[in-house]
């Protein structure tokens, strides 16, 4: 019982992660219509700077540093690229997107070479601590606290703020948007930001021993990688979806992965997005795309 | 939608009487192409004469990314069906290959057959597969069926661990016979033969093999492409309403295309576990290998790189993303790939850059990739 306890709490750690992850994601995807796939480039990239600069400047200096890094990669990709690219079709977007992530990991991995692995997590990685009979890393427990007040910040934004209302509206119809005086510019340029941000902050999770595996800031990138199925389960349209797709994403690998075996936990991921989306084609809370012909 | 039709009023048919409603060829026009398939085959068959065996072994990767590419660029331009999931099939072909060729024995699983029939074999349970995915294929759109094909990446990547009495273990793997036909072994010099005093050998002899079914996989594809497969699959990638309207099935459609470009990955598969001389290995990590999301997203490169419909395109892309991190070592004469540093440009890492940057200025600047740049340079000489 202690152990489904624990593997519980450490579901909900990871999955709060991913759920981070997915957010960025789909707030990515709700303004501009463009699927990033280079979402766990930005965390990589943040994640690197971070641990360029974490020995001279301290671990809190390095989270600014990370967090900042992310979202300024992401709102140069928009600015430079994305924006640019006005005629290309949103599937187009998405290769696109494909081609800087290839670019960004490979020059990532190649700087940090075979040197030893880096990690980011040092207040709370591997550092276990007791609640009753039950022993819970650290790294799990902060980053469900994180996620959860980051959660609240950003739908108190998402839904009391005009930035909030603003975002709501292009997403729901962009013309109609722009003629209520909206600019769509800032719109998708804030969502890209706010994406980044997110990203910047995951990376410090995912880079750790209790989450990312013995290789650190290396296997970020493979990790985050099961935020695309998180944001799928949720439905690509719905912030709340990919929350909860990250919860359903982070349980289902954990208790793959504590009861049948490591790779296991991983596949099985992909294997419960296949039944929802075989059951729900637009995810759980996604909108359903109807055709008028 | 009405005010269109004011617009444009039904045309009245044109044709009286017999006349053909399109023009008739030229025989300059007829024939040209069948001299250029002569000449392409009289140096695809030359070419082990003259090219070294470790050029050859590049070309034979090549075309194995290269039928690969094909299959997906006719499922993702012609049919307009998002794929992340070829490196599956790949899997997938080798490892049914291996099964249908290799002998059995206590510690895996074989049957025996003759390297032709299991080729053969393989190819109809990729398509098989492929169709399988139906259910799944024709209920998702876009970037939902996108991520949806890449878990069989990830499932392929389980499967091949749990099961190691067919697809060997991830350490050692297992092999397969490479391919002969009666009286001719594309494997071994047996018998020896000699063209123009060169001794034809294995890398010699598998370009022969390799461009024949790299040359049968083009022209089947341009065939389903030109044809009625491909106008149904061009109706459902532009409008999958309208395509209903017309009586296309679209469901059937995109199993159709899933078929037949899983087909392609399979065979590209079989190609594959040859190239490594019978050697079918599954991956160690699930990101990086022969049969993993990397391979994945570097054939969606092969294809994008082409652009997103053209054969020729497929092979072109394959040149750059297979082909240079193996010329490249060759080019330089340098046999060092891993610096001690460990920070160095490595083929790999040259390529990945490369192809990385080639995807975002294509998607920039010329969305048909080099089959559009070859269109436009071919129309600046007509002119």
């Amino acid at each position: 019982m202690t152990t489904f306890v624990q593997v519980l709490i450490n579901g909900l750690g990871v999955g709060a992660v991913f759920g981070l992850l997915a957010l960025g994601f789909v707030i990515i995807f709700k303004a501009t219509e463009v699927v990033n796939f280079a979402h766990g480039s930005l965390a990589l990239f943040g994640g690197y700077l971070a641990y360029q600069v974490k020995d001279s400047i301290g671990w809190f200096g390095a989270v600014i540093v990370g967090v900042l890094s992310a979202a300024i990669l992401a709102l140069a990709i928009e600015r430079l690229l994305i924006s640019r690219a006005k005629h290309a079709s949103h599937d187009s977007l998405a290769i696109m997107t494909i081609g800087i992530d290839t670019i960004i990991l490979a020059d990532v991995v190649r700087r940090l070479g075979t040197a030893a692995a880096p990690f980011l997590g040092d207040p709370y990685d591997t550092k276990s601590v007791s609640l009753g009979s039950l022993t819970v890393s650290r790294t799990y427990l902060v980053a469900l606290a994180t996620a959860l007040v980051l959660f609240t910040l950003f739908f108190i934004a998402f839904r009391k703020t005009s930035w909030g209302l603003q975002m709501r509206a292009q997403s729901e119809n962009k013309e109609a948007a722009a003629l209520m005086g909206i600019r769509s510019s800032r719109v998708t340029a804030s969502a890209w930001v706010v994406g980044g941000l997110l990203a910047g902050i995951a990376v410090f999770f995912l880079a750790t021993n209790d989450i990312g595996g013995g290789s650190g800031l290396l296997s970020a990138h493979t990790v985050a990688f099961a935020a695309f199925p998180a944001a799928i389960i949720g439905g690509l349209t719905s912030t709340e979806g990919s929350v909860i797709g990250g919860l359903i994403v982070g349980l289902t690998s954990a208790l793959g992965a504590q009861y049948v075996n490591y790779e296991f936990g991983v596949v099985a991921v992909y294997l419960v997005m296949l039944v929802v989306l075989v059951v729900r084609p637009s995810g759980l809370f996604g909108r359903v795309d109807q055709v008028r012909v | 939608m009405s005010d269109t039709e004011i617009a444009n009023p039904p045309a009245t048919p044109e044709t009286t009487g017999t006349t053909p409603v399109t023009a008739r060829r030229s025989t300059a026009a007829r024939v040209a192409p069948l001299i250029g398939w002569a000449v392409l085959l009289l140096v695809l068959f030359l070419t082990p004469v003259y090219v070294p065996g470790e050029w050859l072994s590049v070309l034979c990767w090549i075309m194995a990314g290269g039928v690969a590419a094909m299959g997906l660029t006719m499922l993702i331009g012609q049919a307009g069906q998002f794929s992340l999931g070829q490196a599956f099939f790949l899997l997938l072909g080798g490892v049914t290959y291996t099964v249908l060729a290799a002998d059995g024995d206590a510690e895996y699983i074989g049957f025996g057959l003759p390297p032709l029939v299991a080729l053969i074999g393989t190819i109809i349970i990729s398509g098989l597969a492929g169709a399988a995915f139906a259910p799944i294929s024709g209920r998702l759109r876009g970037i939902y069926l996108g991520v949806a094909s890449l878990s069989l990446v990830f499932l392929g990547y389980y499967l091949s661990h749990e099961l190691p009495m067919l697809a060997g273990s991830a350490s050692s793997g297992r092999y397969a016979p490479t391919f002969s036909v009666p009286g001719f072994d594309f494997g071994e010099t047996n018998p020896q033969l000699l063209l123009l005093n060169v001794p034809m050998g294995a890398a010699e002899r598998q370009f022969w093999l390799f461009a024949g079914l790299t040359v049968i996989a083009y022209l089947v594809g341009q065939g389903a492409m030109k044809g009625r497969v491909g106008r149904g699959w061009r109706a459902v990638r532009d409008n999958e309403a309208v395509a209903t309207v017309m009586g296309v099935s679209v469901p059937g459609e995109k199993a159709k295309a899933f078929a037949i470009s899983s087909a392609y990955g399979g065979l590209a598969g079989v190609m594959v576990v040859w190239w490594y001389s019978g050697l079918m290995k599954p991956d160690e990590a699930v990101e990086l290998g022969t049969y993993s999301t990397y391979t994945t997203i570097a054939l969606l490169a092969m294809c994008v790189i082409g652009g997103l419909g053209s054969l020729g395109g497929a092979i072109a892309g394959s040149a750059l993303v297979f082909g240079l991190p193996l010329a490249l070592p060759l080019l330089t004469g340098s046999n060092q790939t891993v610096d001690a540093s460990g920070t160095a440009f490595t083929p790999i890492v040259i390529t990945n850059l490369v192809f990385g940057i080639l995807i975002v200025l294509i998607v920039l600047f010329e969305p048909r990739g080099l089959a559009g740049l070859g269109t436009r340079l071919r129309n600046l000489i007509r002119r």
